[in-house]
């Protein structure tokens, strides 16, 4: 039982860093119909920086500061050079030009950092277990699950609340209106761009101190970002966090359930590798199954 | 110029540089001269669902990987003498090319289906998340899969064989490799030009009209989808023998992603846009390879600016008409 309730925490923790990265995918898709598979490399870059200031400074709070000032510097210089010019272009360009930009922000970050994978410590007052009733849990991850849902109730205020959440949901809705009406869009769009790729450098520092850091750790993540927008529903936040949850658990949880069930037909160190590969597949048939039964996701509309 | 003649330019060339690289005795441009026409086979059969058919399909890695893996579980039996199953019936592994590539047909053309089954139920940028999704799906099928290798891939020791010509010299595997690729470019001309290819084309273009004329666009997709899957399985069989080696990384994205780039490079729905895109990529991967260890950031820099200068492509550049993509 008590491995159960770690299991399902440790679900809803990879979750709700998946629903970082996901967010701002989803965001930038609605607002702006594009297709960005560059958001890895977003999420590569926040990790980079967290790394390097936290080993120049120690302070994993600066860490933080410059993993998110950093992906949105580099996001914000990508969309003014670069993805403004594909928003009128259809979905083909977008994915060549943002796999151009993964290829060039990959090497280019091999080229100043090295191949080998840099270390994140995890701080000393988040580091070790904590008492949560019968279990003992890992206070860290406790934080980024903590730290995952105060963003996501910030976006929802953020969407819902306030003048620039009324642009935006707007400006998915009928951008040559909002445009009339005098909101500088091109500036709005730069914001929503920024804002998805600070989300994602977030997500790169906070996971890349249980994972290491290193050059492709984004698109692994990129893909299961897109599997959980295509499941929650492209352009719907709310979408994004459950079908967050739903990869974070499914993946966890059969990382567990599956070897377990494997390791009675087969030796225990093949069943551990067969399992954990296997748990993966399940995540897409859970996406094909979602998308059999509603083609636009959960929360779509169209 | 006109593109015929363009094409007939390419595909001569690169013939003839493989025949004098043989004849200066430099079997590695040999090599390399196979392995721009494996891609081109591959890139090829993207090109029809994505060229013609405006499929932005990335997963084909999974076909790639399928075809590779069709020769690998072929051939390891078959080296191993052992049977890949004896009940109901023996069925044994093969080390022989022309058995090898109908595998690699079959099962290209039916995982095609499936996918397409499943991923034609949608369309734009979910078809594009969702192949995507499936490339993933049988990369980490192919890892977990310890019984042909998992993670490490396997090997084949001798390459496999076609009646009368021995295939470890290089330029007749160049020559075997070649001779596909031009049947298959013949083959996709006549069908861009039949009423199935003109029917394509224009469920691309104008899907209500297509429907209007009593056509299903699905119907089509699907079956250019299937055709796309099984040549581009092909042509993993041909690279997985090629190597000698099939490992999970035929299945990765950067593969699908690389296909793209081949055709992009090229010239999108030209015939032999997949041609000199892979002729391209592989020069570049040399050249740019030698001078710095991280040449991927100037292919990328050379693909956005060719992204954002417009899509015409090699053959767009020469044939100096506007793309038909």
């Amino acid at each position: 039982m008590a491995l159960l309730i770690e299991q399902v925490l440790n679900g809803v923790q990879s979750g709700v860093m998946l629903f970082l990265m996901a967010a701002g995918l989803t965001l930038i898709f609605g607002v702006m119909g594009l297709i960005n598979l560059a958001h890895g490399s977003l999420y590569m870059v926040g990790a980079f920086a967290a790394a390097a200031v936290a080993s120049a400074t120690g302070s994993f709070l600066l860490a933080l500061v410059a993993a998110l000032a950093a992906a949105a510097a580099a996001g914000a210089l990508v969309e003014v050079l670069v993805i403004r010019r594909l928003y009128a272009r259809d979905h083909l360009d977008q994915v060549l030009a943002t796999f151009a930009l993964i290829l060039i922000f990959s090497e280019g970050v091999r080229w100043i950092f090295g191949s080998f994978p840099l270390f994140l410590d995890i701080p000393a007052a988040l580091s070790g277990p904590v008492m949560l009733g019968p279990i003992t849990y890992s206070k860290y991850r406790l934080a980024l699950i903590g730290i995952g849902l105060v963003v996501a109730l910030g976006l929802f205020w953020l969407t819902q609340r306030t003048r620039i959440g009324v642009q935006i949901r707007a400006g998915e809705a009928d951008r040559e209106m909002i445009a009339a009406l005098g909101v500088d869009i091109g500036r709005l769009y730069t914001f929503v761009f920024a804002l998805g790729a600070a989300l994602a450098g977030l997500a790169g520092a906070l996971v890349g101190a249980i994972q290491s850091v290193q050059v492709g750790m984004g698109e692994p993540v990129l893909i299961l970002a897109f599997v959980v927008i295509v499941i929650g529903g492209i352009g719907s936040i709310k979408g994004a966090l459950v079908g967050a949850l739903l990869v974070g658990l499914t993946d966890t949880l059969g990382g567990v359930a599956l070897p377990a069930a494997l390791s009675l037909v087969m030796d225990l160190s093949a069943a551990q590798a067969t399992g954990a590969a296997l748990a993966q597949v399940g995540i897409y048939v859970l996406m094909a199954a979602i998308l059999f039964w509603r083609p636009r996701g959960l929360y779509g509309h169209g | 110029m006109a593109e015929r003649w363009i094409n007939a330019g390419l595909l001569a060339g690169l013939g003839l540089v493989a025949l004098w690289a043989w004849a200066a005795g430099a079997p590695f441009t040999v090599t390399l001269a196979t392995k721009v026409a494996i891609l081109a086979l591959a890139a090829a059969g993207l090109n029809l669902a994505l060229g013609i058919g405006g499929l932005v399909s990335l997963g084909h890695a999974v076909f790639f990987g399928i075809g590779g893996y069709a020769m690998g579980v072929l051939a390891s039996h078959a080296q191993a003498y052992d049977p890949i199953f004896t009940r109901p019936f023996v069925f044994e592994g093969t080390k022989s090319m022309p058995f090898i590539w109908l595998a690699a047909i079959a099962v290209g053309a039916l995982a095609a289906w499936v996918i397409g089954r499943i991923s034609l139920r949608t369309s734009g940028v979910y078809f594009i998340m969702i192949t995507l999704a499936f490339g993933q799906m049988f990369y980490y099928l192919a890892i977990s899969w310890p019984a042909y290798g998992g993670e490490d891939g396997l090997s084949i020791y001798v390459r496999n064989g076609f009646p009368g010509l021995d295939t470890l010299d290089p330029i007749q595997f160049f020559g075997i490799c070649f001779a596909i690729l031009l049947i298959v470019l013949w083959c996709m001309a006549r069908i861009a030009a039949s009423p199935f290819g003109l029917a394509l084309n224009a469920a691309r273009q104008a899907p209500t009209r297509v429907m209007a004329s009593g056509i299903d666009p699905d119907r089509l997709r699907l079956w250019a989808f299937v055709v796309s899957g099984a040549v581009t399985g092909l042509a993993g069989a041909l690279y997985a023998d090629l190597n000698r080696f099939v490992s999970p990384t035929m299945f990765s994205w950067q593969v699908s992603g690389e296909l793209i780039v081949l055709i992009i490079l090229g010239g999108v729905g030209r015939l032999c846009g997949p041609v000199a895109g892979a002729a391209l990529f592989v020069v570049l991967e040399q050249w740019l390879g030698g001078l710095s260890e991280y040449w991927q950031v100037f292919l990328g820099l050379l693909l956005l600016a060719v992204v954002l200068a417009g899509r015409g492509g090699i053959v767009g550049l020469l044939a100096r008409v506007p793309s038909r993509g």
